[in-house]
C-alpha cells in the first residue's frame, strides 16, 4: 500500500485549488464546458418561457424526455460521423441513406411481408430492422469503395449519394407515404408503449452505476499493477457519486413523465392513475450505440487506426495500416447507423416517407462538430457528439416552444454552429 | 578493412523502379553486413530514398532482387518488411501527431488483451521501460506528440525500431530536425545499436555524419550507383566529388 501512495495526481500546491481539483478528478475541461452550455441553454429557454410566456415549459419532465426521443435518430448517426470526420472525411448522404432505407423497411413490412409470414408476424420487425440496417451498410460500404479505392473525394461521393438515394427513396413508393408499420417496430420509436415503465429504468439505471463503479475500480487496479500515478481517493468517489448522480437523475426524470389520459384510457386503468414512461426505447438505442462505438474508439485497434489514420495517414499506411480498407469499413459503419436511424425514426413518425431525414446530415455534421470533432480530422469523441446532438436538438425543441417562426431558427442554429466551432478553435489554442 | 565474409544481412540486387517513364532508380546493388552501418549518399532525387523504399515496403521495385541473409524475399508492404526484421525511421518521422507516445510506438503492433482490446496500461508501461533506457528524461508519455520536440520525437520513432528488435535498421536522415545535442544523442544510439550487431542504412546529406557514423557510403547520382567507398579509405573531398561530379576515387568499387 506504501508504495501505491507515493504518487497521486493532482497534489502539487503550485496550482490553485480549481486547477487542483480538475487535475485530481482528470475530468476532461472541454467536457465541461459543453454541459455548461447544455444547461445554460436549457434554463435560458425556460427563463425566457417564464418571463415572456407566463411559465416556462423547457425544465419539465415531459419536454426533456420528448428531448431525448428526438434526439435519438441525429445521436445515433452522429457517432458514426466522429470517425468519418476524424479520418479526414465528410458523408452528406446520411440523411439521404436514411430516407431510402426508411422507405425500403416500409415497404417491406407493409408491402411485400405480410402475405407470406402474417400481418404482426414477429418475423417481420427483426427482418425489418437487419434489412435496414444491411443496406444501409452497404451503401455506406460502395461509398467507402468509391471513395478509397477509386480515389473519388468523399464529399463528391457522398454528395451525389445524397441525391442518388433521396431520389431512389422517392421512385420505391412513387412518392407515396407508407403508413402504419409494424405494431412491434414502432415500439422501436418511442411513445408510452415504447418505453421501458419505472420498473425497467430502475434496472437501466442500477445496471448504469454498477458499470460505473466497475470502471472506476478496474481503472485504478490497472493503474497500480503497472505504478502509474494515482488519483486520490476523494476524488474517485466524487466520480462515482458524480456520475451515478446523474444516472440516478436521469431515471427520476423519465419516471416523473406519466402516461397520458388517452393511453391510461387504452389500458382501461383509473383516470388518475399514475403510470411512468420511463426511458424510451430509441434512447436506450442511441446510449447503446453511444457505449459501443465508445468501445470501439478507445479499446480497440480499430479506433486507434481511426485516430491514427486522421492525424497522419501517411504514417498510419507506413505503420502498415490498411487505410483504403479502413475508410471502407468506416463508411460502411456510418451506412449502418444510418440504417439503424431509419428504424429510429420511421418508428417514431409510424410511417415512411420520402422526405424522412431531409436535411439531417447537416444536422448530424453538425452536432458532431459542435462536440469537438475537428474537421482538420484526429480530433473527435463520441460523448461529444452525443452532447453536441443535445444541443441541435435543445435549441430547435426550445424555439419552437418559445414560438419562434422557423426562418429565425435557422438562423439562431447557423449561428450557434459557426460561434461553437469558434469558441473550440479558442479553447484549443489556449490548452496547447 | 571492411574484407566481408560470409552471408550479407541484406542484399539489394539491381533494383529498378521508375515513375512515369523516369528511373527513379537504375539498376541499383548494394549489400549489408551486421554490425554495419552503411551511408547512401546523394543530391535530393539520386533515389537513395526511393531505392530504401523498396527495402521498407514503401514502394514496390519494378525489378531486381531483394536478399535476406541470403533468402530472397518478397517485400510488398510495410508489415511485410516487419515482418523480416526490418525498421525503417523516416525522415518526416511517420509519427501520428494527434496520438501519444506509446500509441505511435504500438502504432499496426498494439498490444491487446485477453479480450481483444488495446491494453494501454501495459503499453504505456512498456512504453516507460524503453523510454527509460534511451532517453531518460523523457516523461511525456501522456500527451500528444505534436507536444514533443524535434529530439523527443527521434527517440520516439527510434524506441519503436529498437523496441521490436529491429536487424535491419533503416535511418532516414534522422538528425534533420535535431539540435546539436539530440545530434549526438542519436550518433551515440547509432553506435549502441551496431555493438548490438544491427545493420543500419543511413540515408545522409551532411559528409560529416558520414565520416563520422558509416564504415561504408555507398553514392548514388541521377537513379545510378556511383560507387561504394569504405569510408576509413577515403577523404570526405573524395566522396563529396562522387556526389557532386559522379567521378569514383581509385579506391571505390
Amino acid at each position: 500500500m506504501t508504495e501505491t501512495t507515493k504518487t497521486t495526481i493532482g497534489t502539487d500546491s503550485s496550482a490553485g485549488p480549481i486547477t487542483r481539483f480538475l487535475r485530481a478528478t482528470e475530468i476532461d475541461t472541454r467536457l465541461l464546458g459543453m454541459f455548461g452550455a447544455l444547461l445554460l441553454i436549457w434554463v435560458g429557454f425556460h427563463v425566457y418561457g417564464e418571463v415572456f410566456k407566463g411559465g416556462g415549459s423547457f425544465l419539465t419532465p415531459r419536454n426533456l424526455w420528448n428531448l431525448s426521443v428526438q434526439t435519438a435518430s441525429i445521436g445515433i448517426m452522429a457517432t458514426g460521423m466522429v470517425l468519418v470526420i476524424i479520418t479526414r472525411n465528410i458523408d452528406l448522404s446520411v440523411g439521404a441513406i436514411l430516407g431510402v432505407t426508411g422507405m425500403i423497411m416500409g415497404l417491406f413490412q407493409v408491402e411485400w411481408m405480410p402475405q407470406y409470414v402474417g400481418l404482426g408476424s414477429p418475423l417481420i420487425w427483426i427482418f425489418a430492422v437487419l434489412l435496414g440496417i444491411t443496406m444501409g451498410a452497404l451503401i455506406g460500404a460502395f461509398h467507402g469503395w468509391l471513395i478509397a479505392y477509386r480515389g473519388i473525394p468523399s464529399f463528391i461521393v457522398t454528395l451525389g449519394g445524397l441525391l442518388i438515394w433521396r431520389g431512389a427513396a422517392f421512385l420505391s413508393a412513387n412518392g407515396r407515404t407508407i403508413s402504419p408499420v409494424d405494431a412491434t417496430f414502432q415500439l422501436l420509436g418511442g411513445g408510452p408503449y415504447g418505453s421501458v415503465g419505472a420498473v425497467g429504468s430502475w434496472i437501466v439505471g442500477i445496471l448504469a452505476c454498477v458499470a460505473i463503479l466497475f470502471m472506476l475500480w478496474s481503472g485504478r487496479q490497472s493503474r497500480k499493477r503497472h505504478d502509474f500515478p494515482l488519483r486520490p481517493m476523494w476524488a474517485e468517489i466524487f466520480m462515482a457519486a458524480l456520475a451515478c448522480g446523474l444516472v440516478i437523475g436521469s431515471v427520476l426524470l423519465v419516471n416523473a413523465y406519466p402516461w397520458p389520459k388517452g393511453i391510461l384510457k387504452q389500458q382501461n386503468l383509473p383516470e388518475d392513475a399514475f403510470v411512468s414512461h420511463g426511458f424510451a426505447i430509441p434512447v436506450l438505442i442511441m446510449l447503446a450505440v453511444a457505449i459501443l462505438m465508445t468501445i470501439l474508439m478507445t479499446k480497440t485497434r480499430f479506433g486507434r487506426y481511426v485516430f491514427a489514420i486522421g492525424g497522419n495517414p501517411e504514417a498510419a499506411a507506413l505503420a502498415g495500416i490498411n487505410v483504403k480498407w479502413m475508410t471502407l469499413k468506416i463508411f460502411s459503419l456510418m451506412g449502418a447507423l444510418a440504417g439503424l436511424s431509419a428504424v429510429v425514426a420511421s418508428a417514431r413518425l409510424n410511417s415512411a416517407t420520402n422526405a424522412l431525414g431531409l436535411l439531417d446530415e447537416l444536422y448530424v455534421i453538425a452536432a458532431a462538430v459542435i462536440g469537438g470533432t475537428s474537421l482538420a480530422g484526429g480530433v473527435g469523441t463520441i460523448y461529444g457528439a452525443i452532447l453536441g446532438a443535445f444541443v441541435m436538438q435543445s435549441l430547435q425543441t426550445g424555439m419552437v416552444l418559445i414560438g419562434f417562426d422557423s426562418a429565425l431558427q435557422q438562423i439562431v442554429v447557423g449561428t450557434v454552429l459557426v460561434l461553437a466551432v469558434y469558441l473550440d478553435n479558442i479553447y484549443r489554442a489556449k490548452t496547447k | 578493412m571492411h574484407k566481408h565474409t560470409g552471408t550479407p544481412l541484406v542484399e539489394l540486387r539491381d533494383i529498378s523502379i521508375s515513375f512515369g517513364g523516369i528511373k527513379a532508380v537504375d539498376h541499383v546493388s548494394v549489400d549489408l553486413y551486421p554490425g554495419e552501418v552503411v551511408g547512401l549518399l546523394g543530391h535530393n532525387g539520386a533515389g537513395k530514398s526511393t531505392l530504401i523504399k523498396c527495402l521498407s515496403g514503401a514502394y514496390q521495385k519494378d525489378a531486381g532482387e531483394i536478399m535476406i541473409n541470403g533468402q530472397k524475399v518478397e517485400i510488398t508492404n510495410p508489415r511485410d518488411a516487419r515482418h523480416h526484421n526490418i525498421e525503417t525511421i523516416y525522415q518526416t518521422l511517420a509519427l501520428a501527431d494527434n496520438l501519444n507516445a506509446a500509441s505511435n510506438l504500438f502504432l499496426g503492433r498494439e498490444l491487446v488483451t485477453a479480450g481483444g482490446f488495446v491494453d494501454e496500461a501495459r503499453m504505456e508501461a512498456e512504453t516507460r521501460k524503453i523510454m527509460g533506457r534511451l532517453n531518460p528524461n523523457f516523461r511525456k508519455f501522456n500527451v500528444p506528440v505534436s507536444a514533443l520536440s524535434g529530439g523527443q520525437r527521434q527517440s520516439v520513432a527510434i524506441a519503436r525500431a529498437v523496441y521490436f528488435n529491429a536487424k535491419i535498421l533503416i535511418m532516414d536522415e534522422p538528425t534533420a530536425a535535431l539540435g546539436p545535442h539530440e545530434t549526438q544523442m542519436v550518433a551515440e544510439l547509432i553506435g549502441e545499436l551496431k555493438k548490438q550487431g544491427l545493420g543500419i542504412f543511413l540515408i545522409e546529406h551532411d559528409i560529416h555524419a558520414v565520416m563520422d557514423l558509416c564504415d561504408r557510403a555507398v553514392v548514388m547520382k541521377n537513379g545510378q550507383r556511383v560507387g561504394c567507398v569504405n569510408v576509413g579509405d577515403v577523404t570526405d573531398d573524395d566522396i563529396l566529388g562522387m556526389i557532386i561530379m559522379g567521378k569514383k576515387p581509385p579506391q571505390a568499387y
